[in-house]
């Protein structure tokens, strides 16, 4: 405030809202998930649907195979944060253009908040505690590495 | 500067109303790429909430994984991925042109051309995915 006064500001440079500008930060990062999106997501698509025999080809032993790369691991829970954060943030926007402030707004916004949370944490986990060769299971159904 | 050129998508059956004062947005390339980007972005929003619930099945066990994948493999789940694939490819072209249009000044003059630069690259992308896609869905 005190600082403001005593320079000679032009008008346009004045009212500054202190702090950081969090609507400007989500929209430098809708661009920026964007561009990573687009290599994560065509590469996702490639590798499970047009590879070999695409979709035809995927059960649990495709994602143990898939997931015994470090590689892998790393490519699904960038592209999950990534995706979910991106996508959660769009629905907030389109949420602001379609309700009015109040309860029903907070209520929507909770709940994109919470959904993109918890399955944040659930894909995630689900990536990292993942058992390729789960005691038990019929051989026939695991990834072919599971029997030496 | 309302030109008609590529005015195609939106050919209005009469004589075209005239648009209200001063805006080359409503009705025109400007509003329905926006439109489709809105609709894909939620439908891919949508999607994926379902996808990382399947996903986590491999946490469950084989069987009940492999059961729920197996519903992706059939005829109409494999057109329905064909749905969601051009909705991704349309909202990631899409997405760059905005990129480009809020950072590089020839893209901002150039929006409308960009747009059907999308729209064929669009179809590029489609028409080398669909067949093959559609080839593993209904053979083997
Ligand atoms: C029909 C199209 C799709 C198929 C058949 C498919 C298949 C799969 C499969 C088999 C996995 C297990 C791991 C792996 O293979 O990497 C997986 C994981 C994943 N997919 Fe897809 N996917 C599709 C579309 C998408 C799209 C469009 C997105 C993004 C918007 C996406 C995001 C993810 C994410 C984030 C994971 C990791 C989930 C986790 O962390 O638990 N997928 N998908
Ligand atoms: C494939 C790469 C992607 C790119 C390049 C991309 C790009 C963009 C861009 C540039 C915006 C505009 C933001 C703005 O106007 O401020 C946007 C909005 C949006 N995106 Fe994406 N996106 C991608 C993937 C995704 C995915 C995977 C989802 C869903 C999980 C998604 C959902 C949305 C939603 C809901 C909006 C808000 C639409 C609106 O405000 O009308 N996008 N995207």
């Amino acid at each position: 405030m005190t600082a403001i006064e005593t320079s000679a500001l032009k008008p346009a440079d004045r009212p500054r809202r202190r702090g950081i500008n969090l609507e400007k930060w989500g929209w430098i990062y809708m661009r920026a998930s964007g561009v990573v999106l687009i290599v994560l997501i065509f590469g996702h698509l490639f590798m499970n649907l047009m590879v070999g025999d695409g979709v035809k080809a995927i059960d649990f032993g495709f994602v143990g195979g898939k997931w015994a790369d470090p590689f892998w691991q790393w490519w699904d829970v960038l592209m999950l944060w990534l995706a979910l954060i991106h996508g959660a943030n769009g629905m907030r926007t389109i949420v602001n253009d379609y309700t009015n402030p109040g309860v029903v707004q907070k209520v929507l916004k909770g709940a994109l908040f919470a959904a993109a949370a918890v399955l944040i944490i659930l894909g995630t986990l689900v990536v990292f505690t993942f058992e390729p060769c789960p005691v038990g299971a019929p051989a026939d159904l695991l990834p072919s590495f599971c029997a030496a | 500067m309302p030109e008609t050129s590529a005015g195609t998508l939106t050919t209005p059956a009469k004589p075209a109303k005239q648009k209200p004062g001063g805006t080359l947005y409503r009705g025109r390339e400007g509003m329905w790429s926006w439109v489709l980007h809105r609709i894909t972005g939620v439908a891919i929003f949508f999607f994926l909430l379902v996808h990382i619930l399947d996903t986590a099945l491999v946490r469950v066990s084989p069987e009940a994984y492999n059961a729920v994948i197996g519903t992706y493999q059939t005829p109409i789940m494999g057109l329905g991925e064909v749905a969601l694939v051009g909705a991704i490819v349309f909202h990631a072209f899409n997405g760059l042109r905005i990129i480009l249009v809020d950072f590089w000044s020839w893209a901002t003059r150039h929006q409308k051309v960009l747009f059907w630069i999308v729209i064929a690259l669009w179809v590029v992308t489609m028409l080398a995915f669909t067949p093959r896609h559609l080839i593993n869905v209904f053979s083997h």
